[in-house]
């Protein structure tokens, strides 16, 4: 090891996007981990308040700041590392770090890149320099034309001949990617590709070819490992974090594998890795012809399924190959005897499958390819392929009981489903071998190598043996056990036996009685990277029907405690989760417990099995959350600290004898249930918007006469507002309602009535025996209507009446107290003037909890968790929550990613993760956290639409300050003349709707559409005039563009409003560089 | 549909692992060993250091690309397979696939077991197995049909000389006059061994395992001797380890592997022992003793070489760096090196393939 690094800045990955989620928290925490068992002074970029990686204890210091060429040099001056670490913070940092290379700053102060090159960096990163490199030694690689305008595009593909595929360099997940069939389709995209990067590749399809993915490692001894494969179910086409991924591959045999390993290993020699990477591989399913697709030289998304998959901590090493270490001079983690100079054998499968929230989007489409759409994955384990299958299937939590034996999936077109895929992808397949298709007319139309179809046969045959009965006695133990053993649920055999039971729970009750008594059980193996060849004492673990074993023993000492982790990440759960759920493990061990873990998330720290003292690697359905507390014995659970899907099975555990640990599932329950609450809260003379629960049209009408429009409708039991929407007239309401009654039957849908320009306010709280502890109240700067997960949040609250402030509390206590809450708790209020109403109250942590508790420096997890384990903590003094600087958390969305989607925020969540800056004043933590997301602050000319009459009232002192301030202000027609008769200047943008009616009208002024594709403004202001996902067309058509052509986008007028504000007044040299240590001295 | 008809594994203390049968239905005993290799069962059947004993295969999903046509290439050798026929005696397995899918296969594992006579269980929790045999020890076993008596006595491989039964029995020549002249000793060799040594533009002169090729006027004037891999135990090799001795005399290069590699340390004056459980897999660590370079191979061996006990004109060449024993053994001035792990992989990594033109380099 090199003993003259002595201090090492390394750079996180922001906020959580498609294409770059959790995965870089869990190899960033990695790195961190491994530099500071060396000793190693490290300090830490990264905005993103909600990850583990940025929690006391992991690094020596933090910076909340955008990881930006400007900041990253900004905290080199102030902190002069001897090193940068660039590969564990996804393709952010990455490209911050080539940017800084480019631009001499590493060598201007003199901090050394360890691990792999950036000269290595580069030549990966650039297709032209990557395409020289391979075929200097002899490595075939898609033929491609790397091309600087449309028409060389054109010629590019005319030559190669259709179809072709078209990447943007430089962008991460295959953004501004596609395939095109025609030239059409061609420019089409590639104008869009463009505005990503300077630089689009053409390349000849290799459709139908399988994709075959390889982690391979090199020390600086060029000493190689390839430590996992993979092989995508769908073939090359659809972006790898789009497919099912298995582990390891499963169609190919020993001279496909190896001549694959030998060509990764070849290659990461040639460019000079240091650390890990991910060679992509395109294969030939009619011969042993290949091509390289891509390589990554930086952890990624593939890197930590493969550590999840293998057991082998990939970025771990990887940070201690880049410190001078050898493999064979690390030990490998779970053997701790054994070198990490070993390939991993595993006896298990793995499967990845994605999790999309496309119905979250108004307009996109539900087809999946080359660019990256989902927003989270599963990992599962079995010891078969339909094991596996079916338990991830489960796992995404889109209301799947596995492959087959689910609600029927309504197909217009199975053919066209089959040949143009969709997230529905799987389930189209089952009703395909349902009605009775080939297993090689399924090929032909998908190219999903056999292998994978034979194995979804089989379970179909199994389904189908299953249904000729009718209740579980009568089936033959075979069956049952075969069943088991492809992964059936005891909820999946429910359904085929009682086809007719009203109560599923009731007959999956009787399944489980008698399968047990008949020995049909899980049991629990181990993952030791070594196929049981040598001892290992893992804690690493899964359960299993096949197999007739325990690895393990059960200690039966009541001395440990589950905690139920959050599963995948989507819209409205996600990072924020991990941490909670890593946080309530550490106090959990820290007070003298063992913390047993349950969660299936392969992004996360939370299964790492660092973390507990077992980790049960499996679903987290009430079957296996039983059988493992059956195993287990343990002293509690805790089902607070992972959102909404173990808050969900409160009642459930807690009806079959489960102990509870904090709030009991009664109250749970009540908090959730409408009804209950509402009646609560009524009992308690706490104010609320009015609502109703929906039976019949007439009913809603009687109470819309009463309430007026707007009115917001709503399921029970959301999280993150699925299928929730704001309905301003009769047509939007009676359209939502035939919607949103598919979403649910058992809880009934709600109609309440949607308080306009209110304040929303969140209480983020800790009780004990229903006393409050510790609690948060922070404010959105959007007005109430935007979903909470999508506001931008101020804490400590800045702007809101002492009073107000008191009413809060004074409700907060009474709820706790009536509800008896220990525990973590939220609760959204509605404040405007002087009242205050309740609109939901969580008996969980929140998303909110993280970012409150790094701001305050308050863990309100470990807190609750102190509670909840019956430590009864001493409450927080209040004056902790006086402070001289301002936390604000700002929403990221991925529009970039999802075509066509409208990029408008409303009451449904739409953002896929989050940043919380700190600074010394509102102004300074807003501008760091709004650049944090991807915006930048405009130079020139903005182009501002805004909405009614109200909203353009509000946007007018900052319109005056940009018009000060110099900005060129554009505006559409109603807006334009508004700003012109207050006094501002402002130039007519042309609607897209005027400019169909009357072209003639381009020639006197721009159009809005031009405006952004010639890029001649650097913002666009554009406000919807309210909250329905109606299509808006010209509004809808501004947006998407601004969107498609890269310019920051605001639609809210509250926080364009405070943006503009901020930036007027600093600029980006004024913002503070400070770790968040000195801003809580300043406490 | 899966065969469901039951058959178990029973071993020598009594312990009995239940599954399906499939493969042939008859009976079988042996050694029951695992592997941890996750591909490469064709390879790996036909494997000749596996004659006699019952394989146990701890990744569960196995036949999964089915089996490639059995054909002799020009060379008469079996690509895609290790010899000319199968060597286990019985193959336990978690999940089987029926259904195949590769575009080289020609048919099910389950009706190349069937064709060849061997039978397979699946549905064998093989991780326990795995650590059964792990913590007690390779162990003698027997399939047994549902329905059959299992048997008194079991066939202990161990006790006769494998060489002998896997060895061809005559000399066999290959690209005759092709250059260099390499005698090799079949004491069980893999087929893609013969294919490395070809490849490198060689003439192969295979010879039975106590044939005395230095009395064969028509090949002794070999340029290089290759002492090959082979099952069981080195002890019953005394006649090739005289032959080997007497090699050294002419101080021509001489290359081992596996077998080869006990064998020539056991004619430098070492010893061997048998292993626990020996390593079968693809994943073994192995350091260039006195080197930071790292190697992962591809073995199958149950004895090893104790490097304590050679010749003072020896030294150790690599080592495991999973258990630190012996992987290689080479003469500190002469061209005699061995090793124990498998270079010409087949199945398993092909990261040490260049010893073969190491070998022949010296020629």
């Amino acid at each position: 090891m090199d003993t003259t690094i002595k201090k090492v800045l390394v750079l996180g990955s922001g906020a959580l996007k498609i294409g770059q989620a959790g995965e870089f928290d869990y190899s960033g925490s990695q790195a961190l981990k491994a530099l500071r068992e060396e000793g190693i002074e490290t300090v830490l970029i990264n905005p993103n308040i909600a990850t583990v990686q940025t929690s006391e204890g992991i690094a020596d210091k933090v910076y909340f700041l955008p990881v930006t060429p400007f900041f990253v040099e900004k905290v080199i001056l102030r902190e002069r590392p001897d090193g940068i670490l660039l590969s564990f913070g996804g393709q952010t940092a990455l490209n911050c770090g080539v940017e800084l290379y480019r631009g001499g700053i590493l060598e201007k102060y003199g901090v050394r890149v360890l691990g792999t090159p950036v000269q290595s960096i580069i030549d990966t990163e650039d297709r032209e320099a990557f395409v020289e490199r391979m075929e200097e030694i002899g490595i075939k690689i898609i033929r491609s034309s790397a091309v600087n305008s449309v028409e060389e595009a054109a010629s590019a593909a005319r030559e190669l001949g259709y179809p072709v595929i078209l990447r943007a360099a430089y962008a991460l997940g295959g953004l501004g990617s596609g395939f095109c069939d025609n030239e059409q389709q061609l420019v089409e995209l590639a104008e869009k590709s463009f505005s990503y990067s300077p630089q689009v590749l053409v390349e000849k399809s290799l459709k139908g070819w399988k994709e075959i993915e390889f982690e391979v490692v090199r020390d600086r001894f060029d000493n190689c490992i390839a430590v996992c494969n993979m092989e995508n179910f769908d073939p090359l086409g659809i972006h790898t974090g789009e497919s099912i991924v298995v582990a390891p591959c499963q169609t190919l045999d020993n001279h496909d594998i190896n001549l694959l390993r030998e060509l990764a290993i070849k290659i990461v020699r040639h460019i000079g890795i240091v650390g890990e990477c991910n060679v992509q591989y395109a294969y030939d399913p009619g011969s042993d012809d290949y091509r390289v697709i891509e390589l990554n030289a930086r952890l990624s998304r593939s890197s930590a399924l493969a550590s999840k998959a293998t057991g082998y901590p990939l970025a771990f090493v990887a940070a201690k190959l880049g410190l001078g270490y050898g493999l064979h001079e690390l030990k490998n983690s779970v053997t701790k005897t054994t070198p990490a100079f070993f390939e991993p054998a595993i006896d298990y499968i793995v499967c990845k499958i994605p999790r999309w929230d496309l119905g979250k989007f108004h307009g996109v489409s539900r087809k999946i390819g080359s660019s990256m759409k989902s927003v989270g994955e599963v990992m599962s384990i079995g010891r078969s392929f339909e094991e596996a299958l079916q338990k991830g299937l489960r796992m995404i939590g889109q209301g799947a009981h596995g492959f087959v034996g689910n609600k029927e999936l309504q197909v217009a077109d199975v053919d066209e489903a089959l040949r143009e895929p969709t997230d529905k992808r799987i389930f189209v397949l089952a009703k395909a071998l349902q009605k009775g298709y080939t297993i090689d007319q399924i090929y032909e139309l998908t190219k999903i190598d056999r292998w994978f179809l034979y194995k979804l046969q089989n379970m179909v045959n199994t389904y189908d043996e299953l249904q000729k009965y009718s209740k579980v006695e009568d089936v033959p133990y075979e069956l049952l056990h075969i069943a088991k053993c492809q992964g059936f649920s005891d909820h999946q055999l429910a359904r085929a036996f009682y086809k007719d039971l009203p109560d599923v729970e009731e007959a999956q009750d009787a399944v489980r009685a008698y399968r047990k008594k008949l020995g049909i059980v899980p049991y629990v193996k181990q993952i030791d990277t070594l196929a049981a060849e040598f001892p290992a004492q893992t804690n690493y673990l899964y359960l299993t029907y096949n197999g007739c074993k325990h690895d393990i023993e059960f200690y039966n000492d009541g001395k440990s405690v589950i905690v139920l982790g959050s599963g995948a990440y989507r819209i409205g759960s996600s990072v924020e989760f991990d941490w909670c759920s890593v946080n309530a493990l550490q106090t959990i061990r820290n007070s003298g417990w063992r913390g047993v873990m349950i969660n299936y998330n392969p992004e996360t720290v939370s299964t790492d099995y660092d973390i507990c003292d077992r980790l049960y690697f499996d679903e987290l359905s009430f079957e296996r959350v039983m059988d493992i507390y059956e195993l287990e014995n343990p002293h509690g659970v805790i089902v607070s600290v992972g959102g909404q899907i173990p808050n969900n099975l409160a009642l459930r555990l807690h009806e079959h004898k489960v102990k509870l640990l904090g709030t009991s599932a009664e109250s749970i329950d009540k908090a959730e249930d409408r009804n209950k609450f509402s009646s609560i809260v009524d009992a308690l003379g706490i104010d609320q918007p009015k609502w109703k629960e929906l039976t019949s049209l007439a009913d809603i009408h009687g109470f819309v006469d009463e309430v007026g429009y707007p009115v917001l409708v709503r399921p029970s039991y959301v999280l993150s507002g699925a299928a929730m929407n704001v309905c301003y007239s009769d047509d939007d309401l009676e359209r939502f309602l035939a919607m949103a009654a598919e979403v649910s039957q058992k809880h009934p849908v709600v109609v309440s009535e949607f308080m306009q320009r209110c304040k929303e306010i969140e209480f983020d709280a800790v009780a004990d025996g229903g006393n409050i502890l510790a609690y948060a109240i922070s404010e959105h700067i959007e007005f109430a209507g935007v979903h909470s997960g999508d506001a931008t949040i101020v804490y400590p609250a800045q702007k809101i009446y002492v009073k107000t402030m008191r009413d809060i509390k004074s409700v907060a206590r009474k709820i706790a107290a009536a509800l008896n809450i220990t525990g973590p708790f939220n609760i959204q209020f509605l404040a405007k003037e002087n009242f205050v109403k309740v609109i939901e109250c969580n008996l969980r942590a929140s998303r909110s909890f993280p970012f409150v508790s790094k701001v305050s420096k308050i863990n309100l997890i470990e807190l609750a968790t102190r509670a909840m384990m019956g430590e009864h903590p001493a409450p927080v003094s209040k004056d902790v929550f006086d402070f001289d600087y301002v936390g604000i958390k700002a929403s990221q969305f991925s529009f970039t990613r999802l075509l066509q989607a409208d990029p408008v925020l409303g009451v449904d969540m739409a953002s896929t993760g989050e940043v919380g800056c700190l600074g010394d004043t509102f102004d300074d933590a807003l501008l760091k956290s709004i650049v944090s997301v991807g915006y930048t602050v405009p130079q020139k000319a903005i182009l501002i639409s805004s909405g009614d009459a109200q909203q353009k009232a509000s946007m007018l002192d900052a319109c005056h300050l940009l018009s000060e301030k110099g900005y060129k202000i554009y505006a559409t027609g109603g807006t334009q003349r508004y700003l012109e008769e207050n006094g501002i200047e402002a130039t007519r943008a042309v609607w897209p709707s005027e400019f169909e009616q009357d072209p003639s009208l381009a020639e006197k002024f721009d159009t809005a559409l031009d405006l952004l594709e010639n890029k001649k403004v650097d913002l666009v202001i554009n406000i919807p005039k309210n909250y329905t996902r109606v299509e808006l067309t010209n509004g809808y058509r501004i947006r998407r563009a601004a969107v498609d052509f890269n310019i920051p986008l605001i639609t809210n007028a509250r926080l364009a409003t405070a943006f503009a504000r901020a930036f007027c007044s600093m600029g980006m040299d004024d913002l503070s560089i400070r770790t968040a240590a000195e801003f809580y001295q300043k406490r | 549909m899966k065969p469901y008809k039951k058959a178990s594994l029973i071993l020598e203390d009594g312990t009995v692992f239940g599954g399906y049968a499939f493969g042939a239905s008859r009976p079988a005993s042996g050694e029951t060993v695992f592997s941890t290799a996750m591909v490469g069962y064709t390879e790996t059947l036909t494997d000749p250091s596996f004659q006699g004993q019952i394989l146990c295969v701890t990744y569960p999903l196995i036949g999964n690309y089915g089996v490639p046509l059995m054909e002799r290439d020009a060379d008469g050798t079996f690509r895609g397979f290790e010899s000319e026929s199968i060597h286990v005696r019985g193959l336990i397995i978690g999940d089987l696939s029926v259904d195949f899918s590769h575009w080289s296969a020609a048919m099910s594992l389950d009706e190349w077991l069937r064709r060849e006579g061997i039978p397979g269980i699946w549905g064998v929790d093989t991780r326990a197995l795995t650590q059964k045999l792990r913590d007690c020890g390779s162990m003698l076993g027997q399939i047994v049909m549902e329905g059959d008596e299992p048997v008194k006595e079991l066939d202990d491989p161990n006790t006769r000389n494998l060489i002998a039964e896997v060895s061809c029995k005559e000399p066999i020549r290959y690209r005759e006059g092709a250059g260099k002249k390499v005698v090799v000793i079949d004491c069980g060799i893999k087929h893609n061994i013969i294919r490395c040594l070809i490849a490198t533009g060689v003439e192969v002169i295979r010879v039975p395992w106590d044939y005395d090729f230095n009395a064969d006027p028509t090949m002794n004037d070999w340029d290089g001797l290759f002492i090959s891999n082979g099952p069981g135990n080195p002890d019953y090799c005394g006649a090739t380890i005289e032959h080997i001795r007497e090699s050294m005399a002419f101080g021509r290069p001489i290359f081992g592997i596996c077998m080869g590699n006990q064998l020539l340390a056991k004619a430098a004056g070492a010893k061997t022992y048998k292993l626990k459980y020996g390593h079968r897999g693809h994943n073994q660590p192995v350091q260039m003793v006195g080197t930071e370079r790292c190697f992962i191979t591809s073995q199958n061996h149950g004895f090893a070489v104790d490097d304590s006990t050679i010749g003072s004109e020896w030294e150790p060449w690599f080592k495991n760096l999973n258990d630190g024993t012996n992987e290689g053994v080479h003469h500190k001035s002469k061209p005699f090196f061995s090793v124990q792990f498998h270079p010409e992989a087949s199945s398993g990594p092909l990261d040490t393939q260049f010893l073969f033109s190491k070998f022949v380099s010296m020629l």
